[in-house]
C-alpha cells in the first residue's frame, strides 16, 4: 500500500473515497434558494463595469435579474447568446480578475457578487431540463471549416452553424474540446461536464466533427482554403517553453500540460502515479493547476517554484490562494540551475534571483529540495503555421480575425490577446459573425 | 435606565410592548409564555358570542410577500376570530391574569351589532380580571360577511353606537380597533370618541390578495381551487398604518384621544416611530409570528438604549412629540431649497442614481466616462429618489442651499423667509397679503 511519504513517483497515494473527494467540484452548485440569495446581492448597476469586463459582453445584471425572479432558463438564454461556452467559462473564468474583480460590491465590502456561480446555476439549469436552446437558420449552402475543436473553434462553429452554414470541425486530438477537455483542473470540469457540454452545443446541427485531424499533416490549410468558403484557425498553442537547465531530460521531468491532460483522462486516479516531492516551475494558472492536483493526488510535498514576486505571478490571488490552501508551499524569486539525481530526478537546486530595472539575474545563493517529479509550467508558446503571416509570434489577425491569408479568420490562444476560455469564445464567435457577413455579402 | 413602564388608560404594564389579538395570544399556553419572554401585555384573541363557536377553513390561511432571502415582508390571512369555546377563553383569561396581575391583559371583542350580544357578553369578560377590552370593528374577511368586524368598522354610526353600549354596562376601559379599510381614519376614531371609547387602537389588518397561484390560476392562499381577500399586516403596512396614527393625533376632533399603535411594528424603532407619532403604545403581531416571541427582548432593550441616548427617561416624554411635525402640503416651506450631493469618497459607481435620475426625474446626474456621478444643480429638484436608490448608506445627502444663495436651477436668490403655496403667487387661492 503506497501512502503519501512511498518514496519516488507511485500511483494509489491515496485511498480511492479520498480522491473523489479531493477532485470533486471545487465549488458546489448553488441550490435554487442560495442562487436567489446570492442574486439578490446584485445592485442592477447602470451600464455595468461587470459587463464592460466580461470578455462576451454577457448581460449579467440581466441574468442576474432573471435568476432572482425565478427564471434561471431565461438567465441562461441571455448568457447562450453572448457566450454559447456560458457552462464551461461560468467554472473557468478568473471571475476574481474579470466581472468579479469590478462588480460595485467589491468596491463597497470586499465581496463581489458572486456571478461565475450564479452563471453556473442558470446555464447548468437550463442544461438539464431543456434540449438545445436554439434554432438553426434554413441552410445556405456554404461550407466553412473550423479547425480546433478548442472554445474558439467551438463558439465559431456554433455561430455559423446558427447562421445556416455548414460547418466541418477538425481537431488533432481524439475528443472535441481543446483545452476544456484536456488543459483544465479536474476539480473545475467535474463530471465531464466539457464532453457534455459539446454533445449539447452540437444539437445545433450543421456541425460535423472530425477528430484526429492534424493541419500540416492530415490537413493542408491551402486545400481547405480551396474546399470552403472560409476557414477558421482556433488551434490553440500546441507547444511548450524549453526549461534550460541541466539535468532537463532526467526521467520525472514533464510538461505540466501533459501532467493535466492525463490527469483529466484518467479515469481512476488511483491509477495515476504522481511523485512525494513534486516541485513545479512556473507561476501562471497551469502551474496551479498541475500543482494542486499533485498535492489532491496525494504528493506529500509540492512546491510552486516561481522566479519573481508573487505579485508578478500569472495565477490569480485566488488561485494562489487556493493552492496555499491546498498545502502547496510556493516559493518566490527562485530560478532552477539544476536537475540532479542518479537517472532520475532527486533533487532540484534552485538560484535565488533579484530584478533590478526589469532585468532578473541569479544571486548566487541556491537551495536544493527534493524532487522526485517535477513539471514545467513557464509557459506555452504557439508552435507556428505555413500560411498566414505572424506577429509576435502569433497569427496576425486584423479587425474580427481576419488573418492576412483571405477567407482564413483566427481566434483564440493561437492570435494576440489574453488566452482565456472566454476571450476565445469571444473571438470565435466575433469571427463567425464576421465571415458570416462575409459569406452573405451580394 | 430608561424606565419602559407603560400607563395607557390607567392600564400600567411593565413596557409598551403587548401582542395584538391574533393567533398568538389564542390559549392561555402561548400567552403565559408570551408573559415569561417579557410581553408588556396581551391583547386576547377575539371572543365571539356564546355558543357554538366560528369554524376556520382546514386548508391555508397564511399568504405571504418576501424580501430578500425569504424575509418576510407581508403576511395575509383568512383566520377568523377564536374557534375555541368563549368559556374557555374566560376561565384561561381569568387564570392568566391572576397569575400575571403586572401585564395588561385585554379582551378583544366581536359579537354581533345588537345591544343584547353586548350586554351578555360584557358581565363575562368582567368577571375575568382582564383590564379592558377592545371592540374589534377591523376584521374584513369572514366575520364582515356577517356583519361584524369591519362590517361594522366602515360605519361610524355604528361603531359610536356599539362604543356606546360598552361604556354602559362596562365599567373598565374600552379601546375601539379600527379597520384602516375606509377613506378617511378619521371618521370612524370620532365616532368611537363620541361614543365615549377610552382609545382607539390601529390599524386592524388591509383588504388583500398577496399572489395569485399562476398555474392555478387561483389567488393565494388557496383553498379547493378558490381563495379570498384577507387581511395584510407586516412591515409592508407599516407606513399605512403610521399615517392612519398621525391623522388621529393631529385631528383636532380627536387630539389627545388615547391611541394604541398597531401595523407593522418590528423593532424597537418601529415602536418609538409609532410612538413619537402619538402611540400611547403598541400592538405587535406579524414580527411575532415570524420570529417568535423572543423579539420583545430586541424591542425593549433598543428602545431602552435610545431613551438612554436620548435622555428621554419615561415613554411619555417622547410619545406624540412628532405630531406637531406632522402638517398639510400646503403648509410646507417653499423656500427651504436643497440639493443632492454625493459623495465621492463612499460612492461605489453603482450607478442606480443615473439611471433613476436620467430615466425617471429630472436629468440632474451627469456620468462620465471613468463612472464618476456628479449632480447639476441647475437640474436639481432636490426630489431624494437618488438618495432613496443608492444601496450606499449616507452616500447621497441632501444639502441645503443657504439662504441668500441663488438656487442655480432658478436663478433665484433663496429666500430667508418661510413661504408656503397658501400665499404663493402661483395659487389661484393665494390670499394677498394684507
Amino acid at each position: 500500500m503506497t501512502s503519501p511519504a512511498t518514496p519516488g513517483i507511485a500511483a494509489g497515494r491515496l485511498a480511492p473515497d479520498t480522491l473523489a473527494e479531493n477532485f470533486a467540484d471545487l465549488h458546489a452548485p448553488y441550490d435554487a434558494h442560495e442562487a436567489r440569495v446570492a442574486a439578490d446581492r446584485c445592485y442592477f448597476c447602470h451600464d455595468a463595469p461587470c459587463v464592460t469586463a466580461c470578455p462576451t459582453d454577457i448581460d449579467i445584471p440581466l441574468f442576474i435579474r432573471q435568476i432572482s425572479t425565478g427564471m434561471p432558463e431565461a438567465a441562461a438564454q441571455t448568457i447562450f447568446e453572448q457566450n454559447i461556452l456560458g457552462g464551461m467559462c461560468a467554472r473557468v473564468c478568473p471571475t476574481e480578475t474579470l466581472c468579479e474583480q469590478v462588480c460595485v460590491r467589491e468596491t463597497a465590502e470586499g465581496k463581489p457578487v458572486e456571478i461565475g456561480r450564479l452563471q453556473r446555476h442558470a446555464t447548468d439549469t437550463a442544461m438539464a431540463r431543456q434540449s438545445h436552446p436554439f434554432t438553426r437558420a434554413a441552410e445556405t449552402g456554404k461550407r466553412v471549416a473550423v479547425v480546433g475543436a478548442g472554445p474558439a473553434g467551438l463558439a465559431c462553429a456554433h455561430r455559423l452553424a446558427l447562421k445556416g452554414h455548414a460547418v466541418d470541425v477538425f481537431d488533432a486530438k481524439e475528443k472535441p474540446g481543446g483545452l476544456n477537455e484536456y488543459g483544465i483542473a479536474s476539480y473545475k470540469s467535474t463530471d465531464d461536464f466539457a464532453a457534455r457540454e459539446i454533445d449539447w452545443l452540437l444539437q445545433i446541427g450543421g456541425i460535423t466533427l472530425h477528430t484526429g485531424q492534424t493541419l500540416g499533416q492530415t490537413l493542408e490549410l491551402n486545400q481547405l482554403a480551396q474546399d470552403y468558403d472560409a476557414v477558421f484557425l482556433g488551434i490553440g498553442l500546441g507547444a511548450v517553453n524549453a526549461l534550460t537547465c541541466d539535468g532537463n531530460d532526467r526521467a520525472g521531468v514533464m510538461d505540466a500540460v501533459d501532467f493535466i491532460a492525463d490527469l483529466r483522462q484518467t479515469r481512476d486516479l488511483t491509477t495515476l502515479p504522481v511523485g512525494r516531492n513534486v516541485v513545479v516551475i512556473g507561476g501562471g494558472m497551469t502551474a496551479v493547476d498541475a500543482a494542486v492536483q499533485a498535492k489532491l493526488l496525494g504528493a506529500q510535498n509540492v512546491t510552486l517554484a516561481y522566479r519573481r514576486g508573487r505579485e508578478q505571478m500569472g495565477a490569480s490571488r485566488f488561485e494562489q490562494d487556493l493552492a496555499a490552501s491546498k498545502g502547496v508551499t510556493i516559493l518566490t524569486n527562485v530560478m532552477p540551475v539544476a536537475i540532479h539525481g542518479n537517472g532520475s530526478a532527486a533533487q532540484i537546486e534552485l538560484e535565488y534571483t533579484t530584478a533590478e530595472s526589469g532585468t532578473l539575474t541569479g544571486t548566487g545563493e541556491t537551495i536544493r529540495l527534493p524532487a522526485d517529479q517535477v513539471f514545467r509550467a513557464i509557459g506555452q508558446t504557439f508552435a507556428g503555421i505555413d500560411g498566414p503571416e505572424l506577429d509576435r509570434g502569433k497569427i496576425k489577425t486584423t479587425g474580427a480575425g481576419r488573418t492576412t491569408m483571405p477567407g482564413v479568420w483566427a481566434g483564440g490562444d493561437c492570435t494576440a490577446g489574453e488566452d482565456l476560455t472566454v476571450v476565445a469564445v469571444s473571438e470565435g464567435r466575433d469571427a463567425a459573425e464576421d465571415i458570416h457577413a462575409a459569406l452573405t455579402q451580394a | 435606565m430608561a424606565d419602559l413602564t407603560t400607563n395607557f388608560l390607567g392600564i400600567s404594564s411593565p413596557n409598551p410592548f403587548w401582542l395584538a389579538s391574533a393567533p398568538p395570544t389564542d390559549k392561555e399556553y402561548n400567552v403565559r409564555r408570551a408573559f415569561e419572554a417579557g410581553w408588556g401585555g396581551v391583547v386576547w384573541k377575539t371572543l365571539g358570542a356564546e355558543g357554538p363557536p366560528v369554524v376556520n377553513v382546514n386548508g391555508p390561511r397564511y399568504g405571504a410577500i418576501y424580501g430578500a432571502d425569504r424575509r418576510l415582508l407581508g403576511l395575509n390571512n383568512i383566520e377568523l376570530i377564536t374557534d375555541r369555546p368563549l368559556e374557555t377563553n374566560l376561565e384561561e383569561m381569568a387564570r392568566v391574569k391572576a397569575d400575571y396581575p403586572d401585564r395588561a391583559l385585554i379582551a378583544s371583542i366581536m359579537v354581533p351589532c345588537d345591544e343584547a350580544s353586548w350586554k351578555a357578553i360584557l358581565p363575562r369578560v368582567a368577571e375575568t380580571g382582564a383590564d379592558g377590552i377592545e371592540l374589534n370593528f377591523g376584521c374584513p374577511h369572514g366575520m364582515a360577511e356577517r356583519g361584524m368586524g369591519s362590517a361594522v368598522g366602515q360605519v361610524p354610526e355604528y361603531i359610536e353606537m356599539v362604543t356606546r353600549w360598552c361604556k354602559q354596562y362596562y365599567d373598565k376601559p374600552v379601546i375601539v380597533k379600527l379597520t384602516p379599510n375606509i377613506t378617511d381614519i378619521r371618521m370612524p376614531a370620532e365616532a368611537a370618541k363620541n361614543g365615549g371609547a377610552d382609545a382607539v387602537s390601529l390599524i386592524n389588518t388591509i383588504n388583500s390578495i398577496t399572489s395569485v397561484d399562476l398555474d392555478m390560476m387561483a389567488p393565494q392562499p388557496t383553498i379547493d381551487g378558490k381563495g379570498t381577500h384577507g387581511g395584510y399586516c407586516g412591515p409592508a403596512v407599516k407606513p399605512i398604518a403610521m399615517n392612519m396614527v398621525a391623522e388621529i393625533a393631529r385631528n383636532p376632533a380627536t387630539h389627545g384621544l388615547p391611541i394604541s399603535g398597531i401595523g407593522g411594528i418590528t423593532t424597537w424603532r418601529d415602536a418609538a416611530e409609532f410612538m413619537a407619532l402619538g402611540a400611547g403604545n403598541v400592538q405587535v403581531c406579524t414580527a411575532a409570528m415570524t420570529y417568535g416571541f423572543k423579539i420583545v427582548e430586541e424591542m425593549k432593550r433598543g428602545l431602552s438604549q435610545w431613551m438612554d441616548d436620548k435622555g428621554y427617561t419615561k415613554t411619555s416624554d417622547f410619545i406624540g412629540m412628532a405630531v406637531p411635525n406632522v402638517t398639510d402640503w400646503q403648509y410646507l416651506n417653499l423656500n427651504y431649497i436643497t440639493k443632492a450631493r454625493i459623495s465621492q469618497d463612499d460612492c461605489i459607481k453603482c450607478g442606480r442614481c443615473f439611471a433613476a435620475c436620467e430615466d425617471t426625474s429630472h436629468q440632474a446626474i451627469t456620468m462620465s466616462e471613468d463612472r464618476v456621478f456628479e449632480v447639476q444643480d441647475d437640474e436639481c429638484v432636490a426630489c431624494n429618489l437618488c438618495v432613496d436608490v443608492c444601496p450606499v448608506d449616507n452616500c447621497i445627502t441632501m444639502e441645503r442651499v443657504a439662504p441668500g444663495e441663488v438656487d442655480q436651477r432658478t436663478g433665484q436668490v433663496v429666500p430667508a423667509e418661510y413661504g408656503n403655496w397658501t400665499t404663493h403667487p402661483n395659487n389661484p387661492m393665494a390670499k394677498a397679503a394684507e
